[in-house]
């Protein structure tokens, strides 16, 4: 199936992924490889299934069928295995969820410390190394509640950087801002990009698809429908689900 | 009618002493087993879970003082001399870590999946998980209703009068049978409650006040 000079180079692959609530079939047959470097933006209607999918890798939820290997880790359900795969996989969420109680910078030191024991001292270099990259080092001891949404998603980004993953994962990071803050997340992204981080990101900005994408996946009803570079994804698209899609998003944007 | 004088105010402020301990050593050790209530309360554990909520059942469920008998008479029925200080030490920790279990797996459970969620995605296992990020924000959500039951309990400890203890209550009820002044007595009693108590509720309310106010 793959030659072994790719498969090195592979970095993520979900093998016949099913998923269900219940009745409801949320991750019907899903198959993806992901090389170190790639990025790739996921994107489809609500409920189809994109952001079950990227929770899946670094197993948020679990699979009812299939396999996932992360960097040679298979999920096979293990604390062991998930651990394995949580150190490379980090994840920025829709709702930043940074912890509320502790400063920006104590959310960035956090986990270095209790996953990784670094030192206290060291830790507060990497956070501080990181912030500086997302270009928030200047409010490193204020609460989240005292940040602006794009503030506080640049310190959420910061905070899963701290841990180094080999991956980040992007649960549609700029839906929950208002407009003017959008930017200076995708900046920070489309930043994180150009210096060869491996992305998966759900969002419906199809800009940030068009610039930084290597591949464009849509999703529908649980179902991979359509895969394709972002030139040929956009210009001409081959399902009419995808069409439809695009035509509703684009009208919007 | 007998007078009031030095003696029987400094008898009160024994009794006083004692209802403050009582409610000092059912607040510290319900707190300490009221967390390990609430954390087994909110575990993947599933008789765990049932459990301990049988355990809040049945203290929530049963008033105080029959709880201090069971403990009191039940202990020496296993022939096992213990003074009443210690029955009643064990009894309001029982008593306090059910409530205080209960009023702590509501708060963590309160807490935003998203917590849990970033934890998780960052690696952090249940200990730190629990330590460095829920509790503190349960606690900071409890705030209001643990007061309110810290409150509850300083109260409530005058039931330890019924095995022998001579607490506040008891103490007023001794005075008022020697000065045959009994509403003068109580009324000077239920005031000392107040004044530990009240400062309490008022900590609390405001407490509830600020919190709304970063919560906004």
């Amino acid at each position: 199936m793959l030659n072994s000079a790719k498969d090195q180079s592979m970095l993520i692959s979900l093998e016949d992924v099913q998923k269900w609530y219940g009745t409801f079939h949320a991750l019907k047959s899903i198959s993806l490889s992901v090389r170190k470097g790639e990025k790739i933006v996921l994107c489809g209607p609500s409920g189809s299934g994109k952001s079950t999918l990227i929770r899946c890798i670094n197993a948020l939820e679990t699979i009812e069928e299939g396999k996932i290997v992360v960097e040679g880790h298979v999920l096979d359900g293990s604390t062991k295995s998930i651990d394995a795969v949580r150190r490379e996989v980090g994840m920025v969420f829709q709702s930043f969820n940074l912890f509320p109680h502790i400063t920006a910078l104590q959310n960035c030191t956090l986990a270095p410390m209790r996953v990784r024991g670094v030192s206290h001292a060291d830790a507060e270099r990497l956070g501080r190394k990181y912030l500086e990259r997302v270009r928030i080092l200047d409010q490193a001891d204020k609460y989240p509640a005292q940040l602006s949404g794009g503030q506080q998603q640049r310190v959420a980004i910061a905070r899963a950087l701290c841990m180094e993953p080999k991956v980040m994962l992007f649960d549609e990071p700029t839906s929950a801002l208002d407009p003017e803050m959008v930017k200076e997340v995708l900046d920070t992204m489309i930043g994180l990009a150009r210096d060869g981080m491996t992305m998966i990101c759900v969002t419906h900005e199809m800009g940030f698809a068009r610039q930084v994408a290597d591949r464009v996946i849509f999703m529908d009803s649980g179902e991979i429908v359509e895969e394709a570079e972002p030139e040929v994804f956009f210009k001409s698209p081959e399902h009419q689900r995808t069409k439809t899609f695009l035509g509703e998003i684009l009208a919007h944007h | 009618m007998g007078p009031i004088g030095e003696d029987q105010f400094l008898f009160l402020m024994q009794g006083l002493k004692w209802t403050v301990l009582l409610a000092i050593v059912g607040f510290i050790g319900g707190g300490i087993f009221g967390i390990l209530i609430a954390l087994l309360r909110t575990s993947k554990n599933k008789v765990a879970r049932t459990i301990t909520a049988g355990y809040i059942g049945v203290f929530q469920g049963t008033p105080l003082l029959m709880q201090l008998f069971v403990v009191y008479y039940g202990v020496a029925l296993l022939g096992i001399d213990v003074n009443a200080w210690i029955a009643v030490a064990v009894a309001f920790t029982l008593h306090a870590s059910a409530f205080l279990g209960e009023i702590w797996r509501g708060s963590i459970e309160a807490v935003p999946k998203g917590q849990t969620e970033a934890a998780n995605a960052l690696g952090l296992h249940y200990v730190s998980r629990m330590k460095d990020v829920i509790l503190p924000q349960a606690l900071k959500i409890s705030m209001p209703a643990t007061i309110g039951f810290l409150v509850q309990l300083t109260k409530g400890t005058s039931l330890a009068a019924i095995v022998g203890f001579i607490e506040l209550t008891r103490a007023g009820q001794i005075i008022s049978n020697q000065t045959y002044r009994p509403l003068l007595v109580f009324g000077i009693v239920g005031a000392i409650y107040f004044i530990i108590c009240w400062p309490l509720s008022h900590a609390g309310s405001r407490l509830e006040k600020r919190m709304a106010k970063a919560a906004r």
